[in-house]
């Protein structure tokens, strides 16, 4: 793996965290909250707007990485990491972008693996830090590679 | 300032599914990842995995529905990592459970951590993982 894609970040995109999609989400992992598709409810909780179930922001678009090129397949979600600056809320606009921050190589009893740490960030269009997270994934590399 | 929690109190479990494929075909819809490994079951065969496997974000979901459930209007989720340690496949149940491990006050309320995991009903630990709960 060519190092010097490290750090780089890439072109943040806007991502509208639309209403039907947060529901849609939502029923997916069988969650019935009602901060996330009641409007009149959740405007008389605290957070006074529809939110988005935390685990939402993975399914941002955080644009491409100018020169990475990864196969998808045979990929591994080792472990999965976000920190909240606050909610996310429903309608908002946040810009997403992300950089491979840290990619290494492991021989252990069942071959060479290779790990790599994708780190991910959302801000609002004036630059308010809304969340960011991180992925650590794994690929398992053939015997030959 | 947060008074009835303590260090080692249990969140109340969240008990999840049977896991079924349509639980599958619809979270790769509403995620986007449409990995044919949590969706076509002789894809998931040809490579190795035996069958499909749940995503491993729909099981980190489970978790934080245990946790926003647990926040209530309280508090705020700041804080959430867990580890992927198995799979989950159709017909599993997920057992998310979490205990208060700290409990730290400073200046804008209290910072709660929690050690959270997920087993299924063969007692696999499917995640590990950590969360930190903002108490105003």
């Amino acid at each position: 793996m060519d190092k010097s894609i490290v750090g780089v970040w890439s072109q943040p995109v806007a991502n509208v965290v639309e209403r039907g999609a947060v529901r849609k989400f939502a029923d997916a992992i069988g969650d019935p909250n009602l901060l996330y598709r009641d409007e009149e409810y959740a405007r008389g909780t605290r957070f006074g707007r529809m939110i988005a179930p935390p685990t939402f922001c993975r399914t941002f678009d955080f644009g491409i990485i100018e020169g990475l090129d990864i196969a998808q397949e045979g990929l591994i979600h080792g472990e999965q990491s976000f920190h909240f600056e606050r909610p996310i809320y429903v309608g908002e606009e946040l810009w997403c972008s992300e950089c491979l921050s840290d990619t290494y190589t492991r021989s252990g009893g069942s071959g060479k693996m290779t790990f790599l740490i994708f780190e991910q960030k959302g801000e609002t269009k004036d630059g308010e830090l809304v969340f960011t997270s991180r992925a650590n994934v794994i690929r398992k590399e053939g015997p030959d590679a | 300032m947060n008074h009835s929690l303590s260090v080692g109190m249990e969140v109340p479990p969240l008990r999840k599914g049977p896991v079924t494929h349509t639980d599958l075909v619809k979270y790769s819809g509403a995620s986007g990842d449409f990995n044919p490994i949590h969706t076509v079951e002789s894809f998931a065969i040809e490579v190795g995995l035996g069958g499909v496997i749940a995503h491993g974000m729909l099981t980190m979901a489970y978790v934080g529905q245990m946790l926003t459930d647990f926040a209530g209007m309280d508090a705020d989720l700041v804080d959430f990592r867990v580890r992927f340690r198995a799979m989950v496949r159709p017909g599993d149940t997920v057992v998310c459970r979490g205990m208060v491990s700290g409990i730290k006050e400073d200046d804008s309320g209290s910072l709660v951590t929690l050690q959270v995991d997920a087993e299924t009903q063969r007692q696999e630990t499917v995640v590990k993982g950590t969360a930190t709960l903002r108490y105003r």
